[in-house]
């Protein structure tokens, strides 16, 4: 059974991507590498969904460096730096749009790294704003890169959606992400820091 | 620019560092003109808080004048005189719309440290170490003030630094504190654990609000006469069961209310003591237990002392049989700054009735160590900064 979007236990499932065809199929089960990591934001579901909707958005929360670069209504590219100077990159097509409720894509034939995720938006109860659910699954591929990946376990990818997650919420509620980069900081750590190239 | 660093256990150093930028577009800069030592900076320093890195700048009491603003800012303009809160707060979170601001889910940068050891975040603290957000404290000459329309309050009158400067932590907090005891004015007794700055204003506030009795328990004696001064009857944890005499001081009853206005790295126990040494325990819970014993049926528990992770033998027994509700957090600053700025403003309070030490910045280390030692009587120690 390919596993594409999942339901939360409790709702109506999103309508999957009709039946798919074996070809559709971009993380068969068992194989991938499966999170689903949730937040409450302050904020409807109207304005959160429009962001989320522009995928080029997304890299500003994204705290891995990515550059997405939409081509069209539905299809965006991604090119994520990974270690030495690997790049994983794969085309995107959203494959369920439902306004202020749901997003679901999924990666194109030729991915890197065959992937395939949804956000949903529903109102949290009382005046606590919206409930955002991300389920992301992908699937390591072979090869360095895939070591690589592998290594990420499904605890860790769930990390990188959880300060997705954190970071949109800041974004949307406080207008920025909270930050210390930059900020002055004494010996020794200032010299580590300036071996780095970086910044404290 | 100078800062007072963290070096390790009961080492800190002043060293010249980078001044300060803008970093995120609503925060400001502040050029400090006063800045203190708190209670809190001792857990630091005695090495009890963990994540603290060698070369973080310390210091979370401070207030100045804006210097400089980013383009989000709108209510504070260059040249304000402004106290800073030690809790950073986003304004927009449903925390902070709540008032609980020091819950605020937005400003720690390193929220999933907290999250690891706490279950949750709060919000992010100056100088309090990476697992409160890591940032730059105040025990320099700059800081950077993150959310700056949120946090710092203006002051318009021409109060001295010295009477407004405890806005920034220990009136508020000594002041929630007692708000959590729910006082029935004219009726309620509270006992407050620590005449450090923090019980000082506990028992103020605790006056201001209508308190019948304060009964105030230390053993440093300058602290007990200060206390007492406020109107307070003293208990000297030294001569003899704080709890027996805290019980007949309250007609058999116990006090409506207790407050923990001491926290982690109580005195009075060798058997935590050793477990903190040996990092069996990471807080001293001493005067928690005796609190959770002394409080009356049906009282209030309010805890300003900071706890930083599991303490051992909670008498929960007591807790629940008694029917004890207890209270505590980091202080929800935002919620008190004005208010309390108003007693100052009508003079119910003057907040500088607690400093004993006025020192320069480049002489913090020795500060430090002198209010750690509670040598030659210090209390409350304000840095210049420009000295
Ligand atoms: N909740 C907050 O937001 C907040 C803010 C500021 C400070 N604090 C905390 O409040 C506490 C007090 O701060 P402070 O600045 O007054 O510190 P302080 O160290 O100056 O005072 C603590 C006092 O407790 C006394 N004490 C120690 N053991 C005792 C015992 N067994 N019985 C009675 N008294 C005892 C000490 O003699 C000392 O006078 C600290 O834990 C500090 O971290 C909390
Ligand atoms: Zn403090
Ligand atoms: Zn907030």
């Amino acid at each position: 059974m390919p596993t594409l979007v999942r339901s939360k236990p409790r709702g109506s499932a999103p309508a999957p991507a009709r039946a798919r065809s074996r070809s559709t199929i971009v993380v068969p089960g068992n194989e991938g590498v499966k999170v689903v990591r949730a937040c409450t934001i302050r904020k409807p579901a109207a304005e959160l969904c429009s962001f989320w909707r522009r995928f080029e958005n997304l890299a500003q929360i994204i705290e891995h460096p990515v550059t997405i670069v939409a081509h069209s209504e539905t299809e965006s590219r991604w090119s994520v730096s990974a270690p030495g100077k690997n790049r994983a990159e794969w085309s995107a097509t959203i494959i369920n749009d439902k306004p202020n409720e749901l997003i679901a894509w999924r990666s194109l034939e030729g991915a890197d790294v065959p992937n395939a995720g949804s956000v949903r938006f529903e109102a949290a109860p009382g005046d606590e704003g919206t409930e955002v659910t991300v389920s992301f699954e992908y699937n390591p591929p072979g090869g360095k890169l895939g070591a690589f990946l592998s290594k990420m376990t499904g605890e860790e990818a769930g990390q990188q959606v959880t300060e997705a997650l954190r970071r949109f919420k800041a974004l949307m509620e406080a207008g920025e992400i909270p930050t210390t980069e930059g900020q002055p900081v004494g010996e020794p750590q200032r010299s580590k820091m300036k071996k780095k190239g970086g910044k404290p | 620019m100078k800062a007072v660093c963290w070096m390790g256990k009961k080492k800190m150093e002043v060293q010249r560092v980078d001044d300060p930028t803008i970093l995120n577009p609503r925060d400001c800069i502040v050029k400090i003109t006063s800045t203190a030592i708190c209670g809190s900076d001792l857990h630091l320093y005695d090495g009890y808080v963990p994540t603290m890195e060698k070369g973080d700048i310390l210091g979370h009491e401070f207030m100045g004048e804006v210097v400089e603003v980013g383009p989000k800012v709108e209510r504070l303009k260059i040249g304000d005189r402004v106290v800073v809160p030690f809790t950073i707060a986003c304004g927009g979170c449903s925390h902070c719309r709540r008032q609980e601001w020091s819950c605020c889910d937005n400003t720690n940068p390193n929220a999933w440290i907290a999250e690891k050891m706490l279950g949750y975040s709060g919000a992010g603290i100056y100088g309090y170490s990476h697992m409160m957000g890591g940032y730059a404290g105040g025990q320099a000459q700059y800081a950077r003030v993150p959310f700056a329309d949120v946090g710092p309050i203006k002051i318009e009158s021409d109060l001295p630094d010295e009477k407004v400067l405890f806005l920034s932590d220990i009136f508020p907090t000594g002041y929630m504190a007692a708000e959590n005891c729910e006082i029935q004015p004219g009726r309620s007794v509270v006992a407050v654990w620590g005449c450090g700055p923090v019980g000082q204003f506990a028992i103020r506030s605790a006056f201001l609000l209508g308190a019948a009795k304060v009964i105030a328990i230390d053993r440093e004696p300058e602290r007990l006469r200060m206390a007492e001064s406020a109107g307070a009857i003293t208990v000297n944890d030294e001569e003899g069961d704080v709890s027996e005499r805290v019980r007949w001081l309250t007609g058999g009853r116990g006090p409506d209310a207790a407050i923990d206005a001491v926290g982690m790295e109580a005195h009075g126990s060798a058997y935590d003591a050793v477990k903190q040494t040996l990092k069996l325990e990471q807080d001293r819970a001493f005067v928690l237990r005796q609190a959770m014993r002394s409080v009356r049926k049906a009282g209030n528990l309010s805890v300003p002392g900071v706890y930083s992770g599991f303490v051992d033998k909670v008498p929960m027994g007591a807790v629940m049989n008694k029917a004890v509700t207890m209270k505590t957090g980091q202080t929800h600053m935002q919620k008190y700054m004005r208010p309390l700025l108003k007693l100052i403003e009508d003079r119910k309070i003057d907040p500088s009735f607690v400093i004993t030490h006025r020192v320069p910045l480049s002489k913090a280390p020795k500060a430090y160590e002198m209010f750690a030692e509670k040598k030659k009587g210090c209390i409350k120690v304000v840095l210049d900064p420009a000295a």
